[in-house]
C-alpha cells in the first residue's frame, strides 16, 4: 500500500470500546476513526471516562469489549490488543507519544534533560554521542527551553518546562499519532498560552494525528478539529469543534457550554 | 443562469434551537429556505435584527447544524450536501472551497498579525513567503500599520482586529465567501477598502453571501437581495 492509500484511511479506528471497573462503567461502547493529521479532544467533567477511553486506545488498559485498529507506517492495519507485548512496544516506542498531565509520569527524573530527550532514539539503536546532543539541542529549541539547561536534571524545572521537555521526549523519534491528557493542566495561565501555541504549531508542522484530553473548552477549540463530548461514560456527542460548541445538541453538552465562565 | 454557475444552492433548509436545560425552549428560526449563490455575484442577506440572517450564514458554514434539508456546494468538481458531510469532509470545503469573515476575530494568545493572516494561505500548502507577501499587502491595503504585524492582535483596538480578521478571510481565493456583517466597526477610509475587495472578489468569479447593516456597502456591492421573510424566517 502507498502512502496515499494510506492517508484514505483512518490510523486508529476505536470500535465499541468498554471498559469496567467492576460494577462500575469506566467507558461504554465508544466507537470513533481518527485520520491522518487529525486531532480530536476528549472534553467532559472529572470521572466522565475521558481518561479511561485514553488509556484504552493508547494501548494501555484492555477493554473489557470492543477493541482498537491500528495503521502502522508500513505493513497491514493491527488489532492493538492482538499484538504480542514486545511488538506493541515497539510500535509505542517508535510511531506514538504519549503526553501525561503530569510530566513526572513521562519523564525520567533522574537524568538530565538531554538525556531524557535522547533516550528514545538511543532505543531505536542511535548511538552517536554528537547526533544526539545535536538533536536533543534541536529540540529543546523548538520546544523553547534554553540549550545551556542541557545537564541540568528535570526536577531543576519549572512545571512548564517539564511539560515542554515532556513533548520534546515523545517528538523526537517523530511520531505519526500522539496522546495527550490534559497537557496543559495545573499550569499558569501565561505558561498555559505558551505550551497551547507551541502543541498547535508542532502538530500541525509535523502532521500529526492527535487524541487529547481536556476538561478545558478553549483548550480544545484551539488544538481540535473534532470533538467527541464524554458523559458518565458514553459519548453524547461528537462532531466538528466549533459547531458541538457553538451548537450543541444534547442537554449534557448545552450545560457544559453554558457553565463556562466568560472572562 | 446555467447549472454550472451555481456554487451553492439550498434546499428546505430547517433551522431549530432546542434548549434542554432552559425548560426545553424551542426556538424556530427558519424554515423551507431556498436560495441559490451564482459565481461573480453578491447575494445580500436582508432582515431586521432577530430574522435569522446569522444564524442562516453559520448554518451554510456547518458552524450551527441544519435540523433538516440539504446546502449543495460545488466541491472538487462535485455536487456535495454539507448538511449530510462528515467532519473531515466539511473542514476540506472550508479549508478549498469556502471562507468565512465573521464581526469577530478569535484571537490565539502569541500568534503574530501577520501570522494569523496568512495561515488560510499556508494551510493550503502555499509557500510561506508568497503568503507573507500577500498578508502583507491585505495589511498595507486595511492600513494596519507595518509595526503591529509582528504583534499578536490581542491588544489591538476593536476596529484594528476587525481589519486583521478581514484580511484573514479575503487572503484566500475561496469560490464561495460568506460574510457576516464584516464592516460592523470600520470608518469609512477602510470600509471603502472592504467595498474594493468584495469587487475584486467578484470580477474573480467568487459566489458571495453577505449581510451588511451599512448601507451605503450593502448597496455598493450587492447584485440581489433576499429578505429573510420571504425565504421563510420563522420569527414575528
Amino acid at each position: 500500500m502507498n502512502s496515499q492509500a494510506r492517508n484514505e484511511q483512518p490510523i486508529l479506528s476505536t470500535k465499541n470500546v468498554t471498559v469496567y471497573y467492576g460494577e462500575h462503567i469506566g467507558c461504554r461502547n465508544v466507537s470513533f476513526d481518527l485520520w491522518p493529521g487529525e486531532v480530536i479532544g476528549i472534553v467532559g467533567e472529572s470521572g466522565s471516562g475521558k481518561t479511561t477511553l485514553l488509556n484504552s486506545i493508547s494501548a494501555r488498559l484492555e477493554p473489557d469489549e470492543g477493541g482498537v485498529d491500528y495503521q502502522p507506517h508500513t505493513g497491514d492495519r493491527v488489532n492493538l490488543y492482538a499484538l504480542s507485548e514486545a511488538r506493541r512496544r515497539f510500535l509505542i516506542r517508535t510511531e506514538w507519544g504519549i503526553v501525561h498531565q503530569n510530566p513526572r509520569d513521562g519523564l525520567r527524573m533522574g537524568v538530565s534533560a538531554g538525556a531524557n530527550i535522547s533516550e528514545r532514539l538511543m532505543a531505536l539503536g542511535d548511538r552517536h554521542y554528537g547526533t544526539l546532543r545535536d538533536s536533543a539541542e534541536q529540540w529543546m529549541t523548538s520546544v523553547e527551553l534554553d540549550t545551556a539547561r542541557i545537564d541540568d536534571m528535570p526536577r531543576q524545572f519549572s512545571g512548564g518546562m517539564l511539560q515542554r521537555l515532556q513533548i520534546a521526549r515523545n517528538l523526537v523519534t517523530k511520531p505519526r499519532l500522539v496522546f495527550m491528557d490534559e497537557p496543559t493542566g495545573g499550569l499558569d495561565v501565561s505558561v498555559q498560552a505558551r505550551l497551547l501555541d507551541l502543541i498547535r504549531q508542532l502538530v500541525s508542522k509535523l502532521d500529526l494525528a492527535a487524541v487529547i484530553v481536556t476538561h478545558d473548552l478553549a483548550v480544545a477549540r484551539l488544538l481540535s478539529q473534532r470533538l467527541l463530548v464524554m458523559h458518565q461514560g458514553e459519548v453524547v456527542e461528537s462532531g466538528l469543534t466549533d459547531q458541538v460548541l457553538d451548537d450543541p445538541q444534547h442537554p449534557y453538552t448545552q450545560l457544559l457550554v453554558s457553565s463556562v465562565l466568560q472572562v | 443562469m446555467v447549472m454550472d454557475s451555481v456554487y451553492l444552492s439550498v434546499e428546505k433548509l430547517d433551522k431549530t434551537f432546542l434548549l434542554h436545560n432552559q425548560n426545553n425552549t424551542r426556538i424556530n428560526v427558519f424554515k423551507d429556505v431556498d436560495l441559490k449563490a451564482y459565481r461573480g455575484e453578491c447575494l445580500v442577506i436582508h432582515g431586521e435584527s432577530g430574522s435569522g440572517k446569522s444564524t442562516l450564514l453559520k448554518t451554510l458554514y456547518g458552524n450551527y447544524l441544519a435540523k433538516d434539508g440539504h446546502i449543495f456546494i460545488q466541491h472538487r468538481g462535485a455536487r456535495v450536501d454539507l448538511v449530510r458531510s462528515e467532519p473531515r469532509k466539511i473542514i476540506q470545503i472550508r479549508k478549498e472551497t469556502m471562507g468565512y469573515v465573521s464581526q469577530f476575530l478569535r484571537v490565539v494568545p502569541r500568534v503574530p498579525c501577520i501570522d494569523i493572516v496568512a495561515e488560510p494561505l499556508l494551510e493550503r500548502g502555499i509557500d510561506q513567503a508568497v503568503a507573507l507577501e500577500k498578508a502583507q499587502t491585505l495589511l498595507e491595503r486595511l492600513h494596519i500599520p507595518s509595526h503591529l504585524w509582528n504583534l499578536s492582535p490581542v491588544t489591538f483596538s476593536g476596529g484594528e482586529q476587525q481589519r486583521v480578521n478581514l484580511a484573514h478571510g479575503f487572503i484566500a481565493d475561496y469560490p464561495i465567501l460568506l460574510l457576516d456583517e464584516p464592516t460592523a466597526s470600520l470608518d469609512a477610509m477602510n470600509r471603502d477598502v472592504v467595498i474594493d475587495l468584495i469587487h475584486e472578489k467578484k470580477a474573480q468569479g467568487v459566489a458571495l453571501i453577505g449581510i451588511f447593516h451599512d448601507a451605503h456597502v450593502r448597496e455598493s456591492v450587492a447584485d440581489r437581495y433576499v429578505d429573510m421573510h420571504s425565504i421563510g424566517s420563522l420569527t414575528p
